[in-house]
C-alpha cells in the first residue's frame, strides 16, 4: 500500500476530487464546536479540530433509523438504508471506538443493519493536531491507532503523509493524483507525532491502567463514590449520548397516518435514563440514580471487557464536557476508586 | 471491517416472522391464552423456558414466554397478562389478527440435560406457571424420563389460578404430586393458604435426587431459595426464570443485563449457582 506525502494544496485538492465524487462527511465548525458533518468544500473541512461534541457512531449506528416496515397484515420488509460514505478526518481514539462497535455488532450474532452501514464506509483517519481539554485517550492506549481505518492522514509540517491501508483506502487515495512517496524526513517526523501523541492526549491522568478496570470495579460495588456522584446526576443521559462507545438502543414503532402501515426504528437508549430497565407492571430493575450511574460505569469498566474484550471507553473526554453536573468524568471516578482500594 | 468483510449473506435478526392469532381464551380476568401459528407452517422450534420477540403491527414488541411444550406441533401458545400498551392491544386484537414472531431466543429448562432421571420440583408463582407450563408439559409427555414429579403453585387469590382444567388434571395424576396454596382465600377456596414456601416443607422434598426449576416474581426466589436450603436443595439445583426488558432478543440492546449476565442470552433460564452472588439477580 502507499505511503504519499500531499502538500496542503495537494491535500485540499484531493478533498476536493472527493467531494465530486462521494458523499464525504468530516469535522467541521458550527457555531462554537466541532461537528461531524457533509462536506461541501474542502474549506469546510477541519482536520485541526480538538474533539466533535458528537462521535462519528452516528454514521453507523443513527440517532434513530428504520429498521423495517410493516403493514397490519402482518408483512415486515427489512429495510437496510446504508449509503457509501467517506467518513474524512476522524481521531485515532474515535477508530478505536469504531473498532469496538463493529466486535459488539458483529460478535456472536451478526447485526445485519449495523454491518451493511459499516461495509459502505470508508475511513480516514487523522492524527490529533490539537488534544481537548479532556483528552485522556493516551491512558487508554487510544492516541494513535494501527489499525481500523483505510487511510491514515498525519500532520508533518506544512504537508501531510497519507497512508493507505486497505484496498477501499489505495482507491481514495488514487484520486489524489500523482503524489510523491512520502520520504523518511517525513516519516520519521511522523513518528515522532506519534510518540509525541503519548504526552499530548494525557490532559487527564488515569491512575491505573486500563487492564485494570475490571479488577478495580470488581471491589468497588458498594463504594460511596457512586450514591455521592449520582446525587447530581438529572439521569439526563447526555454522557451516553456523546459517548463513543455506548451504543445501546430502544425500538419503537410509528404509524403512518393510514393507520394500516408503519415503520419500525431503533433510537439511541441511555442506561442512565430512568425507565431503561423498567418491565411492564412497573417494576424498575435500576430505580434509583446510583444504580443506573454504577451500572454505566461497569458495563463500559466490566461487563463488556468480560464479554467482548474491551473497555468501552476510548479517552475522548465528551462525557466530561458534556455533563452539565460535572459527574461524567471517567478519570475522576476511576481515580477515586484507586486511591480508596 | 477485516474481521467481519468475509460475512456473505446475513440473515436480519429483527425481522419477524409473520404469524395469525387463531384463538384466544380467557384464563383469568387478567390474562389469555393465544394459539399462534406461523402462517408458512413452521414449527416455532422452541425448547420449554424460552421466549419469543412478539410484534403486534402498529403498537410495538415485546418478549413473551412460551407457554406450549414444543411436543405440540403446528402452533404454540402465550399466555399474556393485561400490563401495558402492547399487552392491552394483545388482548383487544380479534381472533385472526396477525402477529410478528422473533425467536424463540435465550437458554431454557434442562429438561434434556440436568432435569432428567431426577425428581423433578415445579415451583410456580402466580404467572409464572405461564413460562413453566411448557416444561411441566414436556416431562408429562416424556413421564418416564424422569423420577417423582412435583408442581408447587401459589397464586394471591383462587381467580387468579391460570390452567384450573389442568391444575385439576394434574392433581388427579397418580404420577404427580401436586400441591397449591392462595394468599388471600376466597368463601369457597378449601385448599391451603399461605404463601407458596409453606408448600415447601411439605413436599417431601429428597434433596438427593431433585432438581428445582422455579418461576415467579422476583421477590418469591429470595423466600423460595431460602426454603429450599432448609430442606438441603444447594445452588446448583435450582434453575430459575428471570424476567428483564429483553428488547432485542439478541444480546444487542443493553436493556435486559443483569449485572454482566443478558437476560437474553444467558437466561432467562440460570443456574442459581450462576447468579447467587450477582448483585442485581434477585
Amino acid at each position: 500500500m502507499s505511503i504519499k506525502k500531499l502538500s496542503q494544496t495537494a491535500m485540499n485538492d484531493w478533498v476536493a476530487a472527493l467531494i465530486r465524487g462521494h458523499r464525504v462527511c468530516g469535522p467541521m465548525v458550527r457555531v462554537d464546536r466541532f461537528v461531524y458533518d457533509l462536506l461541501r468544500s474542502p474549506a469546510d473541512l477541519r482536520l485541526d479540530h480538538d474533539v466533535t461534541t458528537m462521535p462519528p457512531k452516528k454514521y453507523f449506528l443513527p440517532a434513530a433509523s428504520v429498521m423495517l416496515t410493516y403493514t397490519k397484515d402482518g408483512k415486515f420488509e427489512p429495510v437496510m438504508d446504508a449509503p457509501p460514505m467517506v467518513l474524512f478526518g476522524v481521531h485515532p481514539y474515535d477508530v478505536a471506538a469504531i473498532a469496538q462497535m463493529d466486535r459488539y455488532y458483529t460478535q456472536d450474532r451478526v447485526d445485519a443493519h449495523y454491518l451493511a452501514r459499516r461495509k459502505n464506509v470508508t475511513i480516514v483517519a487523522c492524527d490529533v493536531q490539537n488534544p481537548s481539554q479532556n483528552v485522556f485517550a493516551a491512558c487508554m492506549g487510544t492516541a494513535t491507532v494501527r489499525e481500523g481505518f483505510d487511510v491514515l492522514l498525519t500532520r508533518v509540517g506544512d504537508d501531510y503523509v497519507v497512508e493507505a491501508r486497505t484496498p477501499a483506502g489505495e482507491a481514495l487515495l488514487a484520486q489524489a493524483g500523482q503524489q510523491p512517496d512520502a520520504d523518511p524526513v517525513s516519516l520519521g517526523r511522523r513518528q515522532q507525532v506519534w510518540q509525541d501523541a503519548q504526552k499530548l492526549l494525557r490532559r487527564q491522568v488515569l491512575g491505573c491502567s486500563p487492564r485494570d478496570l475490571p479488577g478495580l470495579l470488581e471491589k468497588s460495588y458498594d463504594h460511596p463514590v457512586w450514591k455521592k456522584k449520582s446525587e447530581e446526576c438529572y439521569s439526563c443521559g447526555s454522557c451516553v449520548m456523546v459517548c463513543p462507545s455506548c451504543f445501546c438502543f430502544d425500538v419503537q414503532d410509528d404509524v403512518k397516518w393510514d393507520l394500516a402501515t408503519g415503520e419500525r426504528k431503533r433510537h439511541w437508549d441511555a442506561c442512565l435514563l430512568t425507565g431503561f430497565a423498567l418491565v411492564a407492571g412497573g417494576h424498575n430493575f435500576r430505580k434509583t440514580r446510583a444504580e443506573r450511574y454504577r451500572h454505566r460505569f461497569y458495563r463500559k469498566g466490566k461487563y463488556l471487557s468480560e464479554r467482548c474484550g474491551f473497555v468501552a471507553c476510548v479517552g475522548c473526554g465528551r462525557c466530561a464536557r458534556a455533563c452539565t453536573s460535572d459527574i461524567a468524568n471517567p478519570v475522576d471516578v476511576y481515580n477515586t476508586l484507586v486511591e480508596d482500594q | 471491517m477485516t474481521a467481519v468483510a468475509s460475512t456473505i449473506a446475513t440473515p436480519d435478526l429483527y425481522l419477524p416472522r409473520s404469524a395469525t392469532v387463531v384463538s384466544k381464551t380467557m384464563l383469568t380476568p387478567a390474562e389469555m391464552q393465544f394459539d399462534v401459528r406461523f402462517d408458512n407452517g413452521q414449527d416455532l422450534g422452541h425448547m420449554p423456558g424460552q421466549f419469543a420477540e412478539v410484534t403486534v403491527p402498529g403498537v410495538g414488541e415485546a418478549p413473551i414466554s412460551i407457554s406450549s411444550s414444543p411436543d405440540r406441533r403446528g402452533g404454540f401458545d402465550l399466555v399474556v397478562r393485561r400490563a401495558g400498551r402492547l399487552t392491552a392491544a394483545m388482548h383487544e386484537c380479534p381472533t385472526g389478527a396477525k402477529l410478528g414472531i422473533r425467536g424463540p431466543f435465550g437458554t431454557h429448562f434442562p429438561v434434556d440435560g440436568a432435569m432428567k432421571g431426577k425428581d423433578v420440583v415445579f415451583i410456580a408463582g402466580g404467572i409464572g406457571l405461564a413460562p413453566l407450563r411448557s416444561a411441566i408439559h414436556y416431562v408429562l409427555n416424556h413421564r418416564r424420563d424422569y423420577g417423582n414429579v412435583t408442581i408447587l403453585y401459589g397464586t394471591k387469590s383462587p381467580p387468579e389460578r391460570l390452567f384450573v382444567d389442568e391444575l385439576a388434571q394434574w392433581a388427579g395424576r397418580p404420577d404427580v404430586k401436586f400441591m397449591e396454596t392462595v394468599d388471600r382465600p376466597d368463601a369457597n377456596w378449601r385448599g391451603n393458604v399461605g404463601v407458596i414456601t409453606t408448600l415447601i416443607p411439605k413436599a417431601g422434598i429428597d434433596a438427593s435426587k431433585a432438581v428445582v426449576v422455579a418461576c415467579g416474581p422476583p421477590i418469591m426466589y429470595k423466600f423460595v431459595v431460602v426454603s429450599l436450603y432448609a430442606v438441603d436443595v444447594t445452588d446448583e439445583k435450582i434453575f430459575v426464570s428471570l424476567e428483564r426488558r429483553m428488547k432485542c432478543g439478541v444480546g444487542k440492546c443493553g436493556h435486559c443485563q443483569i449485572n454482566g449476565l443478558y437476560a437474553c442470552l444467558d437466561g432467562p433460564v440460570f443456574n442459581y449457582a450462576d447468579i447467587v452472588r450477582v448483585q442485581e439477580a434477585v
